[in-house]
């Protein structure tokens, strides 16, 4: 099969089921560069689903998922992230022992291996991506801290950052804002504003507020299937959309 | 195998699977008390098989005083026994659950180890009280003697009447875990902790039970155990291992998968034991699990769940 | 020199701990011991070798294996066959009915040496099997389960179970391993006689020796990037697969180290202790050694060797004058370490150490340095 498309990412024809339970049911999506596309939809969607499939957490039952024309259905999650996909979860997940520094310096990209790791050094040039990094997410003055003492959006922009640090081509959020307060959602809107340059950016959210503020594109998802694609305006009046959000 | 004729091997594999029966039994009630608070709690308890020890020797106390006392009362001390192995246990499980296991809970490598000083608090307990040597009550008459279907099958007593055993507390368990509601509790609680804590459940009181419930059980194979072999401080040891793959093998939380897997064990090494020395039959049955459980980890009967 | 003092030591603190306990074992305890009691202290170390091990597998990687006397037992095991069968040459066997072989063999009717003692007529090859069979062991227990996600307690049972096994198998196998009584009747080492006083000194030098320099490597292993991978593994192990990394490749090699360093122990107790039995294989000293590390601290190098030490001492003293009391105790003292001192006297140490440390004068002035020199750090960092 050859079906290459200019698409980071393609996805075609995608299903999972759980013991006879589809819960990501023939989806079809596909995402440019330098796009900031939101995923929407009713608790139990799938959207999480999505996200697990693209980066290998849970395996695909049949279809395809296509990034920068490689398959990686069939790729173990490491080999996944080491062709440039980069994922937050849900829950901030970092590690709260270690300080601000150590959490960006283990997510750094160098030293991956065994042997590699053993033999690792602070070089000049690892401190200076780190603070760059550090500046981007706003924690540059808290280096030092430990992970765990930072605040529910710094963590949330701390694991922003470990995936930045990464470079990859496709970054996935899922709810990036979740427990900010306002400001902070603020900061974090111009963040993904500013790092969706030069890659694509696949976001899940629920505060509508901060989805019309991000997105350039918006898909619906529902019951494992999309019901609508387009800019806010489009999907915001889409009827189908809308009967689902408040015809119930 | 060719020196044995085919109707020879008919009745070794015959008697040697009765004899592979008690051990199922025995394996099967360890394995079921160890299930149920491995499925429910995620812990580990090491001090199983020193929990089923507790059943052997009440049932060796009560047959001890009734032969001192109460000679009258031998011939029906037995079922009274297994009443008392379960209630005894129970209620050092209780004890136990109450003063140890609650603090570990989300630690459960931590739990294991702290559950393995019990054990060997428990065995010194049992030198103590009991003595370094190994004792067996006396059985009364009707669980002596065997059942002879053919001349050259020889079928023992004792083996059915813990096998009778075996399959009641089984169905017991099962009608508690699946059609009383505690037991939908229980199953709740496994399912979503902290749902079943918001609508109302009393998720410690349901961990506490369980767990008196497990080494309930566990007691009861005690009291079983005494009617195939003698009871010393260590003899739980000696079962904690085979049960821990019992469970293992069969996916800690389906009761079909422990009943099967229990069964294939026990018969396994029954029927090897026949044939090659019983350490080597041994060996080979738990290299057997170690590479089935390579290839798959989450044992046979484990379902398909989202994570 | 900053690469020794930081990465090898682990710090101001790390090099103190190491200084005392090296002039403990080294300089202390030989001037203070008879050759009999530094010998036992020599035989506790070599557990303290296992402990070791787990700190790093344990303590840092959260994999707790209960089959560390696995690869202790395998080390001391590929020794003692050596010095049997330097034991057994054919001058020393002539009454048996085959000579040349070990006694055992000959009792229990075998009359030519097993394939599998061939190598161990080489002192070199012996060497070499002690330091790669048990890690290659290892590597292939670890290979088979954590790339195939076992994890936590099924491992540990499974460990567990693999113990088992080695031990049915060793005592079972009495004409290849010298069943239950183990490997007894080693008398020398290339001619030199292991049980002379002149020997265990030397025995034991060489074991402290090894031991110090197992810590030097542990350490630099946990101080390196694999050292906070290896806890960052033990608390968010998804975060770090999604941050790109092979974790199974990690903890498979942290295993097989583990078993490496376990098996260097068990060489050199077969080496002080003049034999090696299945006592040392199973589910009992496995556990034994976990409580070495949990009492010591399993996330310190430093104490669990102190740990080690405390309880053998411990066990020998009571098991001679109250044998009834000890298993009360050490179940008594298992449960409280894992329910109120999880990081053992290690931890205990860090917590109230200093109210001891303060009244020592010359620690006062240590401190404050170390204080000043921090500060002086910070600042350099935040002009950069």
């Amino acid at each position: 099969m050859d079906s290459n498309t200019s698409f980071t990412l393609a996805i075609e024809d995608l299903t999972v089921s759980f013991d006879g339970f589809k819960a990501v049911d023939s989806l079809n999506f596909y995402l440019d560069e330098n796009e900031l596309h939101v995923v929407i939809g009713p608790n139990g969607a799938g959207k999480t689903t999505v996200l697990d499939l693209i980066c290998g957490k849970t395996k695909s039952t049949s279809g395809s998922i296509k990034f920068l024309n490689k398959e990686l259905t069939n790729m173990s999650e490491h080999a996944i992230v080491n062709e440039g996909v980069g994922r937050k979860f849900q829950t901030p997940s970092i590690y709260e022992n270690l300080s601000v520094l150590e959490n960006l310096e283990i997510s750094y990209p160098h030293g991956r291996g065994v042997y590699g790791s053993l033999m690792f050094k602070r070089s000049d040039k690892v401190l200076a991506k780190i603070k760059e990094t550090a500046k981007e997410i706003m924690l540059l003055d808290d280096l030092d801290t430990e992970a765990g003492l930072l605040s529910h959006g710094q963590k949330q922009w701390l694991e922003i950052g470990m995936l930045l640090i990464q470079d990859p081509q496709l970054l996935m959020l899922d709810e990036p804002v979740a427990g900010m307060s306002v400001k902070e959602r603020e900061q974090t809107a111009d963040l993904l504003k500013k790092i969706c340059k030069g890659r694509s950016v696949l976001v899940i959210e629920h505060d509508m507020e901060f989805v019309e503020r991000i997105a350039h594109k918006v898909t619906v998802l529902h019951q494992g299937k999309i019901l609508a694609t387009g800019n806010m305006d489009e999907v915001q009046k889409d009827p189908k959309v809308i009967e689902v959000y408040l015809g119930h | 195998m060719d020196e044995y004729t085919s109707s020879e091997l008919v009745s070794i594999f015959a008697m040697q699977g009765f004899a592979g029966i008690s051990l199922f039994s025995v394996l099967l009630l360890m394995a079921l008390g160890l299930a149920i608070i491995f499925g429910q709690m995620g812990v580990i308890n090491m001090a199983h098989g020193e929990f089923m020890a507790v059943g052997a020797y009440t049932t060796y106390f009560i047959s001890f005083f009734a032969e001192t006392y109460l000679p009258s009362f031998i011939p029906y001390y037995f079922i009274f026994a297994i009443v008392m192995a379960f209630f005894v246990a129970a209620i050092l499980g209780y004890m136990a659950e109450f003063a140890l296991i609650r603090h570990l809970y989300k630690r459960p490598l931590d739990t294991l180890l702290a559950t393995w000083g019990l054990s060997l608090i428990m065995q010194q307990s049992f030198r103590t009280l009991f003595g370094a040597r190994e004792v067996s009550p006396a059985l009364p008459e009707w669980l002596l003697g065997s059942y002879q279907p053919t001349d050259t099958i020889d079928i023992p007593l004792n083996g059915m009447f813990v096998l009778a055993l075996t399959a009641i507390v089984t169905l017991g368990v099962f009608y508690l875990l699946y059609k009383s509601s505690w037991g939908l509790r229980v199953r709740a609680t496994t399912q979503n902790r902290v749902m079943s804590g918001a609508v109302g459940i009393n998720t410690k009181k349901v961990d506490r039970y369980t767990f008196a419930l497990g080494c309930g059980i566990a007691g009861i194979a005690g009291a079983a155990f005494t009617t195939i072999a003698s009871t010393g401080p260590t003899t739980g040891t000696l079962y904690i291992v085979d049960t821990f793959m019992v469970v293992v093998f069969g996916g800690a939380a389906s009761l079909l998968g422990t009943i099967v897997s229990a069964f294939s064990i026990a018969q396994a090494q029954s029927i090897l034991e026949f044939f090659i020395s019983g350490s080597m039959a041994k060996v080979y049955t738990l290299c057997a699990l170690v590479l089935i459980l390579m290839f798959k980890p989450e044992g046979l009967f484990a379902s398909k769940v989202r994570r | 020199m900053n690469f020794v003092y930081e990465k090898l030591m682990g710090g101001k603190q790390g090099f103190f701990g190491f200084i005392i306990l090296a002039t403990l074992i080294i300089v202390i305890l030989p001037l203070f011991l008879d050759i009999f009691r530094l010998n036992l202290v020599g035989k506790y170390l070599t557990y303290a070798f296992a402990a070791v091990s787990l700190v790093l597998l344990w303590g840092y990687g959260g994999i707790l294996s209960l089959g560390q006397g696995v690869f202790f037992g395998l080390g001391g095991y590929g020794m003692a066959m050596f010095l049997k069968l330097e034991a057994s040459s054919p001058e020393n066997t002539q009454i048996q009915s085959t000579p040349g072989i070990p006694d055992f063999m000959d009792w229990n009717q075998i009359i030519s040496l097993p394939w599998f003692w061939e190598p161990f007529n080489s002192l070199p090859l012996t060497i070499a099997a002690i330091l790669i069979l048990p890690a290659l062991f290892a590597f292939i227990i670890g290979t088979a389960m954590f790339k195939r996600r076992v994890g936590g307690v099924y491992f540990a049972i499974i460990t567990q179970v693999i113990a088992v096994i080695l031990t049915i198998l060793i005592v079972g196998q009495q004409g290849f391993t010298g069943g239950i009584n183990g490997i007894t009747d080693l008398r020398t080492l290339n001619g030199w006689d292991i049980t002379s006083d002149n020997a265990k000194y030397i025995f034991y030098f060489l074991n402290a020796f090894l031991l110090l320099t197992v810590i030097v490597i542990s350490r630099f292993i946990l101080t390196s990037k694999f050292g906070s991978l290896l806890l960052a593994i033990r608390d968010k192990e998804d975060r770090v697969r999604f941050s790109g990394y092979d974790v199974s490749n990690f903890k498979i090699f942290i295993f097989s180290f583990s078993a490496m360093v376990s098996a260097i122990g068990g060489a050199m107790f077969t080496l002080q202790v003049g034999f090696m039995s299945p006592s040392f294989v199973g589910i009992v000293p496995s556990i034994e050694m976990v409580i070495f590390a949990a009492v010591g601290g399993r996330m310190s190098l430093i104490g669990v060797v102190y740990g080690t030490l405390l309880i053998n001492f411990g066990k020998t003293t009571f098991s001679e004058s109250f044998p009834e009391l000890w298993l009360f105790l050490m179940g008594g003292l298992f449960i409280s370490v894992v329910m109120f001192f999880p990081n053992g006297l290690a931890g205990l140490w860090n917590d109230y150490g200093h109210h001891i440390t303060n009244k020592i004068p010359f620690w006062k002035k240590l401190k404050k340095t170390e204080v000043s020199q921090a500060v002086v750090e910070k600042t350099d960092e935040a002009t950069v």
